[in-house]
């Protein structure tokens, strides 16, 4: 009897056992593998882009392994490094990121910059999948005269250096003239020019770096223009960037009234979005002193303006001035495009700051790019005639949006992927050894990868210097300083 | 009035019925403290519809985070108002009770995907007793609508 009992109560165990094995099984049949074939997945590039594809793929496959190669040696990408510095809520992000980073699935290796230190092939052999989603680290050129001349400055490069990219810190924009002109009129523009324009004892509160911070306190710059060559109703700029623009202390916008003419009857037929944009525009217009005011400093947009040529001193060193084409409109909306009439006028002014947009570049050989479109071709995130390439980001889509554009369009790009894993367009059939490869042969190469945890060090470096000087961080602006700081 | 109490009357024994499901698969204690609650439905991308509790104070990404709701990307800034992940899309008459929308609130609608006439940003809407039983859309991301968003070079927001 008690032999039975037992026996009786095994059975009901092993049978409870298997029917939950059983449930677990049918669940996740498509997705679950054998510990030989867990589907490794690697990220090209730390950045927003890199992240939340990463999030997206840990959550959507029970067993997925996410390796996220990054370039510096800290995570984060234009997070850190793109994000205007009095923007700290939407570095919120990080803290989602962070979460990712330290998921029990997921690997952090900074320091190691694939197409030199690993190639996209390499990545391939060790990896079922490599997701592509490094940004864009170049920029338009303008193509005109002069420009190279001292004084110009990429937005790119500006907001590199205020915001502490290791490749930026020297540049030393000189910020000794009382005008500079901003061309273009995205968000990026309006992030330069209010920092251009902010009162210091905003920016002191902020993690601007130091010797920007101390560079703006010594600065003569009083006026920003920003220069657009299509009219008010093409800008690219959002209305929360603009909003703060208008409510900038200390300074007062210096508009042409006449840009203006003829929006007011064509407002109601607007998207609510552009509607409002609009009447904020106009507004600003509206209540713009006409003389000199109390305040000193002051922004305002010039629009259907093109650059011809850049200006030099009499010594042809320096920026003196631009030379703009006039332009009208032909068409309207967004679709408008501007016409050179032929007319010029010319602004003098001490700095340039291109801000025409960001530009992806191509990683490797190996990966097919578009250098007219300047992304990776791809539908939906899967890179066009390759198998195992799938890109996200910047690099996908071109240099546009907000972060919740990228945040969406990395999770499609993971939702593609698991789909391919599903149906078995992307065979994980075989084991792939993921990093347990990829890291020696980085060690071989004298690279040294730095782990999410070497970042913690960095990070808690940066917190500490900045709390001595009541800031949120005062960030490290050497690799080589961060790399000594993680093996301190 | 009258209208008013009956048609509360009618939620609160739906409710009730609703909550005599739940006590079997909640422990005693929580369906308790549950008087005090707001119960909200989210209907999520998929279709699926979702009915939690909330306090009455806590905003409608709040709840969605104490519930550990799966909404992919939800809140993304922590309630700052510096993004429009947690758009929210609202029953005509229950948009109209929430109260008044902040410029800056309207600014980040602004930029959501699949704006409407009654959208609210989750991190914004407090809740309160009056909207008891009350259901919200999360909003369907759909591609080709992003492609023509209101993009801009951006690398700020």
């Amino acid at each position: 009897m008690n032999t039975s009992r037992v026996f009786g109560f095994k059975t009901m165990k092993t049978l409870l056992t298997n029917r939950s094995r059983a449930t677990i099984t049918s669940g996740l049949r498509r997705l679950a593998c054998t510990p030989s074939s867990c589907p490794r997945v690697c990220i090209v590039g730390g950045g927003p882009a890199g992240f939340y594809t990463a999030q997206h793929l840990l959550k959507a496959h029970p067993a997925m392994q996410v390796d996220i190669y990054e370039r510096l040696p800290i995570p984060f990408g234009l997070v850190r490094f793109g994000v205007a510095p009095d923007h700290p809520e939407v570095k919120n992000v990080i803290n989602t990121f962070t979460q990712t980073a330290q998921h029990e699935r997921c690997c952090f290796h900074g320091n190691v910059t694939v197409g030199k230190d690993v190639s996209v092939e390499e990545l391939k052999q060790a990896y079922h999948a490599v997701v592509l989603s490094y940004g864009a680290e170049g920029n338009r050129l303008l193509g005109v005269p002069g420009e190279n001349l001292s004084g110009v400055y990429s937005a790119k490069d500006f907001v590199g250096w205020y915001n502490g990219l290791p490749c930026n810190k020297d540049l030393c924009p000189d910020l000794s003239h009382e005008t500079a002109v901003i061309l273009g009129q995205g968000n990026v523009a309006l992030d330069v020019a209010r920092i251009l324009l902010s009162p210091l004892d905003i920016l002191t509160k902020t993690d601007i770096t130091q010797p920007s911070l101390e560079a703006l306190a010594a600065s003569r710059v009083r006026r920003v223009l920003i220069v657009g060559r299509r009219g008010p109703l093409q800008v690219a700029f959002t209305i929360k960037e603009l909003r703060e623009m208008v409510n900038l202390a200390g300074t007062r916008p210096d508009m042409v009234p006449a840009d203006f003419k003829g929006i007011a009857e064509v407002l109601k037929d607007l998207p609510r979005p552009r509607k409002r944009l609009t009447e904020l525009m106009m507004k600003a217009v509206r209540e713009a002193p006409s003389g000199e005011g109390s305040t000193s400093r002051q922004w305002g947009f010039r629009f259907l303006r093109s650059p011809v040529e850049v200006l030099p001193t009499p010594d042809l060193t320096q920026t003196a001035g631009i030379r703009l084409g006039i332009n009208r409109l032909e068409g309207s909306g967004d679709g408008a495009r501007a016409v050179a009439t032929g007319e010029t006028e010319d602004i003098e002014c001490g700095m340039v700051i291109s801000s025409i947009g960001y530009q992806s570049l191509p990683i490797d050989p190996a990966v097919p790019f578009d250098p007219h479109k300047a992304i990776i071709p791809n539908a939906v995130g899967r890179v066009l005639k390759t198998s195992g390439l799938y890109c996200s980001g910047w690099v996908k889509r071109g240099p546009t949006g907000v972060i919740a554009t990228t945040m969406n369009d990395s999770f499609d790009t993971a939702r593609v992927l698991i789909q391919d894993i599903e149906t078995g367009i992307l065979d994980i059939s075989t084991a792939k050894p993921g990093s347990q490869t990829v890291t020696p042969l980085l060690q071989k190469r004298g690279v040294n990868p730095v782990s999410f945890s070497d970042w913690e060090k960095i990070d808690a470096e940066e917190m500490k210097r900045g709390s001595v000087v009541g800031k949120p961080r005062e960030k490290l602006l050497d690799v080589t300083e961060m790399l000594k700081t993680v093996h301190s | 009035m009258p209208t008013d109490s009956t048609g509360s009357h009618i939620i609160r024994m739906v409710l009730e019925s609703h909550f005599l499901v739940i006590r079997q698969f909640c422990c005693y204690t929580r369906a308790l403290r549950s008087e005090n609650k707001v119960t909200v439905s989210f209907i999520n991308r998929d279709g699926e519809k979702v009915t939690v509790k909330g306090s009455p104070g806590d905003s409608l990404l709040d709840v969605v985070i104490e519930q550990d709701l799966d909404i992919d990307g939800f809140g993304a800034c922590e309630g700052t108002l510096a993004c429009s992940t947690c758009h929210l899309i609202f029953d005509e008459d229950v948009f109209n009770q929430l109260g008044p929308i902040t410029d800056e609130e309207m600014d980040m609608l602004d930029l959501a995907y699949g704006l409407t006439d009654t959208s609210r940003l989750g991190c914004q809407v407090c809740l309160t007793k009056s909207l008891e039983g009350i259901t919200v859309r999360v909003p369907e991301s759909v591609a080709d609508m992003r492609e023509s968003d209101f993009g801009t070079t951006s690398s700020s927001s």
